[in-house]
């Protein structure tokens, strides 16, 4: 009988060289998936000459050019103007001047950076809050419909951008909301709250009525026992729906590419213009690129145990 | 008035003995707001909102679909033109050629995604050493944003410069500069299907993962007990009982890339020619560059029909996999 059981091949109690074999393929899968992004990561510290070198070096001395195009705009100047300038202050200064120029002011990527957050925070924090409360409901009380108004909200999320942007731009145009803040905020507010809803039904759905009713045996009123008692055990769900809701609003491109273009563009349509003397900037779009991904590999980390459940609606538990 | 007090009243009594023999679901209704109004009060500010932002606009897309209105002109009269754009869209050889341009790329990456997806998720079933850490160095791409992805491969793809003709041509000998990823009427869709590819085989193969891993052990069990191959094992076991996964997968991955915008937009635009115009970049070139509102938003209504249907489809599925 336990011979049977641990044969080469049992998928129950796979064999030393089979897990091996396996462990070898996934690996040299992973390595080769990282390969593009420790490209873009590497190229974010070399010179411009060494981004476009053939063939594409390994191995380069490392520069903050990139990071200082990225956060600079410049002129070219005469040598003689550049050495009546006296010492250069900043690094960033004296990369400049090697390359004949000097830092005429900053450039757009800092505050396109910080509209992405506030935009991605403001309308991930309205998001979470009405998702809590219509998955509350979903969750605990009779609703006429319930199926087909979680469908409904779902379906809006399915759409495409394109498709909605055309009435939005329309609209956006006609409030005055075009290229606001508060009008993507809204819009970002609109597309997460249907993944909102339905993450926070699956985790509230597996929190024990009995704890309400316990609660609110003690005298709670029903929404006492919902602020005291369901949120609270509900935090680590509404977090990773939070950080959910975050990475979509953090990403989007399609609407930002077409609502916004100056005061309030978040980072992913303008990091594909910078554009460098005779062409693209190849290092400083690295080093934008490497700036902006950051979040998103912490976010992927703190929520690898929650993924699947948010790439399913929650639907998959695991 | 008298009457609801009393009956309050009685409710009370009623819910005040009832607690002490632990019936709660009548106390519920005893103190506070009532159930109902919580429960309305809870949900109508996502529905006022999804309603503003949602089906204000495509009840408005719907209306002028059926006009001439271009956005650039809101000030010229807007005249009725019937269901012109309608079937101007059906019988144009353009938007039929974008409809084969989104096929081809919905086919090849869901074919591609689902073998290499299912097979990653198949090898760290495994469990070999370390598999919890690779699992999580492989799932990093499908969290980053499609269009800085599509703006660094576009990197990538340089015909002298780029990293992915380098190796290409060291590993076949084809010179660096002889091809173009981007720019070859037959190999820019393929530049596409590879990102795309890349960035979404994770998402294929968590959800594989999830599957496989609901499959319970004892099944294996007994089929060894009955000493069936392990060929026989995969094809009667673990394919149909990973399928409803699998399906999930495939249909979100369907939906999404039949939606497809952003990635494409900053890898080709759509180019060269119009080789790999999916329908999206269809849709913004007559939306927002030739400013046709009433013929794209015909075009917009079409793709909600045809994505409302696959959502369909796909909560099915979804309730499918929950009830396992």
């Amino acid at each position: 009988m336990s011979q049977v059981l641990t044969t080469a091949h049992s998928v129950v109690a796979p064999s030393p060289l089979s897990k091996r074999i396996a462990g070898t393929i996934v690996i040299l899968y992973a390595v080769i998936s990282m390969i593009p992004l420790a490209w873009i990561l590497m190229t974010g510290f070399k010179t411009p000459p060494d981004s476009i070198a053939y063939p594409p070096k390994l191995v380069f001395d490392p520069s903050l050019e990139g990071y200082c195009n990225l956060i600079t705009t410049r002129t070219r100047q005469t040598q003689d103007y550049i050495q009546s300038l006296g010492a250069p202050k900043t690094t960033c200064d004296e990369i400049t001047r090697k390359r004949d120029m000097v830092i005429a002011g900053p450039s757009n990527y800092l505050p396109r950076f910080w509209n992405s957050l506030i935009i991605a925070f403001g309308s991930t924090f309205f998001a979470v809050s009405l998702g809590v409360l219509s998955a509350y409901a979903f969750s605990r009380f009779k609703i006429p419909l319930a199926d087909d108004l979680l469908f409904f909200i779902l379906s809006t999320r399915m759409m495409p951008p394109i498709a909605v942007a055309i009435p939005i731009y329309l609209m956006y145009r006609e409030l005055g909301l075009s290229d606001t803040k508060l009008g993507m905020i809204l819009l970002y507010t609109a597309v997460n709250v249907s993944l909102a809803v339905w993450l926070l039904k699956g985790f509230i759905d597996e929190i024990p009525k009995e704890y309400e009713e316990a609660a609110m045996i003690d005298g709670y009123t029903r929404l006492h026992a919902f602020f005291k008692v369901v949120l609270p055990q509900a935090a680590t769900g509404i977090a990773a729906t939070a950080i959910f809701c975050l990475i979509f609003a953090w990403n989007e491109y399609a609407f930002a590419v077409l609502l916004t273009s100056g005061e309030a563009q978040t980072a992913p349509p303008f990091i594909p213009t910078i554009i460098g003397e005779g062409g693209m900037d190849w290092p400083a779009v690295g080093a934008g690129t490497t700036l902006f991904l950051i979040p998103l590999l912490v976010f992927t980390v703190l929520l690898r145990k929650h993924l699947l459940r948010g790439i399913t609606f929650g639907a998959v538990r695991k | 008035m008298t009457m609801v007090t009393t009956e309050e009243e009685a409710q009370v009594r009623v819910a005040d003995h009832a607690s002490r023999t632990t019936s709660p679901s009548v106390t519920r209704r005893v103190r506070g707001l009532s159930d109902r109004a919580i429960a309305w009060a809870f949900i109508a500010p996502t529905i006022l909102l999804l309603l503003a932002i949602n089906i204000f606009p495509l009840i408005w897309t719907i209306y002028l679909s059926f006009t001439n209105y271009q956005a650039n002109r809101p000030n010229r009269p807007i005249t009725h033109v019937g269901t012109k754009w309608y079937q101007e869209i059906l019988n144009s050889p353009d938007v039929w050629a974008a409809m084969q341009a989104t096929a081809h790329f919905v086919f090849w990456t869901i074919l591609l995604q689902t073998l290499i997806g299912f097979g990653l998720a198949y090898l760290i079933d495994r469990k070999f050493r370390g598999h919890a850490f690779w699992t999580t160095i492989i799932l990093i791409p499908m969290m980053l944003s499609p269009a800085v992805v599509g703006n660094f491969w576009k990197f990538l793809y340089q015909p002298q410069i780029g990293l992915f003709n380098y190796i290409v041509s060291f590993f076949t000998g084809i010179p660096p500069s002889s091809f173009e990823m981007l720019g070859s009427v037959s190999l820019s869709p393929w530049s596409i299907i590879i990102v795309d590819t890349w960035m979404w085989t994770p998402y294929v193969m968590l959800i594989c993962l999830a599957g496989l891993r609901s499959i319970p052990d004892y099944i294996y069990e007994a089929a060894e007990v009955d000493r069936a191959s392990p060929w026989r094992q995969f094809w009667s076991i673990t394919l149909p009982m990973a399928l409803p996964f699998i399906m999930l997968a495939v249909l979100f991955r369907r939906i999404e890339n039949f939606k497809m915008f952003d990635m494409v937009n900053l890898l080709t635009g759509g180019g060269p020619g119009s080789t790999t115009e999916v329908a999206s970049i269809t849709l913004k070139r007559e939306a927002f560059e030739k400013w046709r509102t009433g013929y794209s938003s015909a075009f917009a209504i079409i793709l909600f029909v045809a994505v409302f249907g696959l959502a369909n489809i796909y909560v099915k599925a979804l309730n499918r996999v929950k009830q396992r």
